[in-house]
């Protein structure tokens, strides 16, 4: 018996409008490809490395190199494939020749020789990634797993090698996760730095190389403990495909990918990100990654109480472009927050009503729960106790990911014992309370059923509204995060084209 | 409690339960082994930070060759707090209608305040609760007075798109919010943007006003602002601080003509 008894009516309106709505999304997503997702192409190729006179990645190199020459519309594949074919080369050697030997690349002659080896290509990709995911089954199995919630915890000190001794130290204090937070900005920059970084504001940018260091070095501690530590990344903004294949590549575990996100937080187009976001999760669903998504966002802007169920919604369009994508429902991380006022009366009961709807609305899937930070203060003791509440309701409610608070949110990135003391919160909140989810029933007609009714009912009638409106139309009014995007305004609209008709993206084929 | 006339303003020390004990509590990690030779080097840092007798309440292992402390101490420094001077602003305390009438009355016209997070700064929170309608606890938003026309650009805007779109705006003023900082780049954007201000001669035409968690108003001055605001403003302050200097200016130009 669940806690809440929610309609399944209504649970079933809703699910039957993001349905909707997801199939409008199919229609925006279908005839069109980006710079992104080429460059994504040519990385699943084996393309890597930036050319020696001014550091730009290969993938930009190529991909603004046919888009002059021969014209992106029919994909990549068929300029590079042309010139591996003739040459009997590599993609990485033809990216070489491209960038350093002025080699120019045009349309190909043979179209099946092309089709015959992007279907040969393409499947290479694909276990290349199959394996890595095989490698982290085998993993999990060996040393199996934290208990639910997993606890989420981030590193961000702009250099990678500081990030790592971070990482490591947070492992041994029980972290389950660890995320690299990106260098503030990243997500706008339309490549993806190279190499090493041990500069970064706010974060560390997340290259290839990065994310392979981190990766070694938990595999290292995993081991020493007996627990598998995931890394986490994000696979967002104007490179949001691109990350999701270096991700595939080095094995990460988690990424923060959203459909929405980059279009109201970052002001990167509409159209822009609903492509990008197809492809990235394409590949993340293939790669066996969590994704987590970014509603948790909407209650740093709008009000937690009053656009509960904008959460909702979202999440419920999150899910359906999810499984679009060819993600499983145990891939889904959806995100929400306890963001809700500290001063409200019974606001304790509101996010548990919260958290209680969010988790019967997706059972299956390990639900990504932040903790707050719009009513953190440079009060830490008291953010400490705000942090042990929310602890409270992650374990009650049965959250998958608990994304843990730090004290001192809102002031500066965590030190190393700003961590521990996190950890050490945590643990003693969620151990102490562990099975309090299966003796609570919640009462009928009270304050926390009605509130989650209440909230499920708005969202389905949102839901409905914004399929009958247009998502596209919907997101230019401001229905979600109280943020307005134009269809033609934003980042990186230049970068999106449409596809012709023989149009060839043989990743994407053998991920499909 | 206290014997006010007790406390020498002159040798002010830190209280904890009784005047003049000087009991004050830190906490940091040194990159050292847990063990008795790390408590006895944080025992000797406290002790170079002024703590007498430090006391080590707790300690942790936090691996990878790195240990925390929970530290009180006895700390030997006072202050004369006879002698401090800190540059305040002296803004009248006006509510929502007040504001709004005085801007009517006074000027006749809409004040223009344009704002944003600069630089790479993705964190909008603080330039919102000040100016989207909505407000912050319990107090409207700059959005929502009828008597002042706000812009809110958001984002990670650039100094330059800033004072491009804050000319043909035609502002009163600029508020620019830096949240997130790492390695001081906040001081730096809004140096930038003073500097640039400046060689486009603009920095007189409109007010320049920061805010976040790490400005003060002392550190505004100093960077080339008129005014800061530091964490707990809330709109009206900005209003009313907006309202006194356009208006002070005002005179200042009428008695100068």
């Amino acid at each position: 018996m669940s806690a809440l008894d929610l309609d399944p009516g209504v649970i079933g309106r809703a699910r039957s409008a993001a349905r909707a709505i997801a199939d409008q999304v199919q229609t925006v997503v279908a005839p069109r490809t980006t710079v992104s997702v080429e460059r994504t192409v040519l990385r699943l190729l084996g393309v890597d490395g930036v050319r020696k006179r001014d550091d730009v990645p290969l993938p930009n190199v190529v991909v603004d190199h046919v888009a002059k020459h021969a014209g992106l519309e029919g994909g990549i594949f068929r300029s590079l494939a042309a010139a591996m074919l003739a040459t009997d080369s590599t993609a990485q050697q033809v990216a070489e020749a491209v960038a350093e030997d002025g080699l120019t690349l045009t349309h190909p002659a043979d179209e099946s020789a092309v089709r015959a080896l992007g279907t040969q290509l393409g499947e290479k990709a694909a276990t290349r990634i199959a394996q890595r995911r095989a490698e982290r089954d085998q993993l999990l199995e060996e040393y199996g797993t934290g208990p639910d919630p997993l606890h989420y915890v981030i590193v961000a000190s702009g250099n990678i090698y500081e990030d790592v001794t971070a990482a490591c130290v947070a492992a041994r204090q029980g972290a389950d996760i660890i995320a690299v937070i990106r260098s503030t900005g990243q997500s706008l920059i339309d490549y993806v730095p190279y190499g090493p970084t041990t500069e970064g504001f706010g974060g560390t940018y997340a290259t290839q190389a990065n994310f392979q260091i981190m990766r070694e070095a938990l595999d290292e501690v995993g081991e020493e403990l007996g627990r598998y530590i995931r890394l986490c990344n994000y696979c967002s903004g104007l490179c949001m495909p691109e990350i999701a294949a270096m991700g595939a590549i080095e094995r990460l575990d988690v990424m923060l990918n959203d459909a929405l996100y980059g279009i109201l937080f970052r002001d990167i187009n509409m159209v822009r990100t609903l492509c990008d976001q197809a492809f990235s999760r394409r590949i993340n669903g293939r790669a066996g990654i969590i994704i987590n998504t970014g509603e948790d966002n909407y209650l740093t802007t709008a009000d937690a109480v009053e656009a509960a169920h904008t959460v909702v919604a979202s999440q419920l369009i999150n899910e359906q472009l999810a499984l679009d994508a060819g993600l499983e429902p145990d891939q889904l991380g959806l995100g929400h927050a306890f963001e809700i006022d500290p001063a409200l009366e019974n606001g304790f009961l509101l996010e548990l009503a919260q958290a209680q709807l969010v988790r019967q609305l997706f059972p299956e899937s390990p639900i990504k729960y932040m903790p707050p930070t719009k009513h953190m203060t440079g009060n830490i003791f008291r953010g400490h106790i705000q942090d042990a509440l929310f602890n409270l309701v992650g374990v009650w409610t049965g959250q998958g990911i608990q994304l843990l608070g730090m004290m001192t949110e809102a002031m500066h990135t965590p030190h190393i014992h700003d961590r521990y003391l996190s950890l050490e919160n945590a643990r003693y909140v969620m151990n102490t309370a562990r099975d309090l989810g299966d003796e609570i029933q919640f009462k009928p007609d009270g304050v926390i059923q009605n509130r989650a009714q209440t909230v499920l009912l708005k969202a389905a009638d949102l839901l409905e509204e914004v399929g009958e409106e247009g998502i596209l139309a919907s997101l230019s009014r401001g229905v979600f995060a109280d943020v307005k995007r134009s269809e033609d305004g934003g980042r990186g609209l230049s970068g999106v084209l449409s596809k012709s008709t023989d149009y060839l993206n043989p990743i994407e084929e053998a991920l499909a | 409690m206290t014997d006010a006339r007790k406390v020498d303003l002159t040798r002010v020390r830190a209280y904890g339960d009784d005047l003049d004990d000087g009991q004050v509590q830190t906490s940091f990690s040194l990159p050292v082994p847990f063990g008795d030779e790390a408590n006895e080097a944080a025992k000797q840092l406290a002790m170079k930070m002024g703590l007498e007798e430090p006391m080590i309440y707790h300690t942790h292992d936090l691996g990878e060759g790195f240990t925390f402390f929970i530290i009180y101490g006895t700390c030997q420094h006072s202050v004369d707090f006879t002698r401090i001077e800190v540059p305040k602003i002296t803004a009248k305390k006006r509510s929502f209608y007040t504001i709004n009438q005085a801007i009517e009355e006074t000027f006749g016209r809409k004040l223009r305040i344009i704002g944003g997070c600069t630089g790479t700064d993705a964190h909008t929170v603080g330039i919102d609760a000040i100016m989207n309608m909505k407000g912050y606890a319990g107090e409207y938003g700059l959005e929502r007075y009828p008597w002042i026309e706000a812009w809110n650009l958001g984002s990670q805007v650039s100094n330059e798109r800033l004072l491009r779109e804050a000319v043909s705006f035609q502002a009163d003023a600029i508020l620019v919010s830096q949240v997130v900082t790492q390695k001081g780049v906040h001081r730096n954007n809004l140096a930038e943007l003073i500097d640039m201000a400046e060689a486009e001669q603009i920095r007189d035409k409109m007010l320049f006003i920061a805010g976040g968690p790490r400005v003060s108003h002392e550190m505004a001055l100093e960077l080339g602002f008129d005014a800061g605001f530091g964490p707990g403003t809330l709109a009206p302050d900005v209003a009313n601080y907006v309202f006194d200097e356009l208006h002070a200016r005002m005179n200042e130009s009428v008695e100068n003509a």
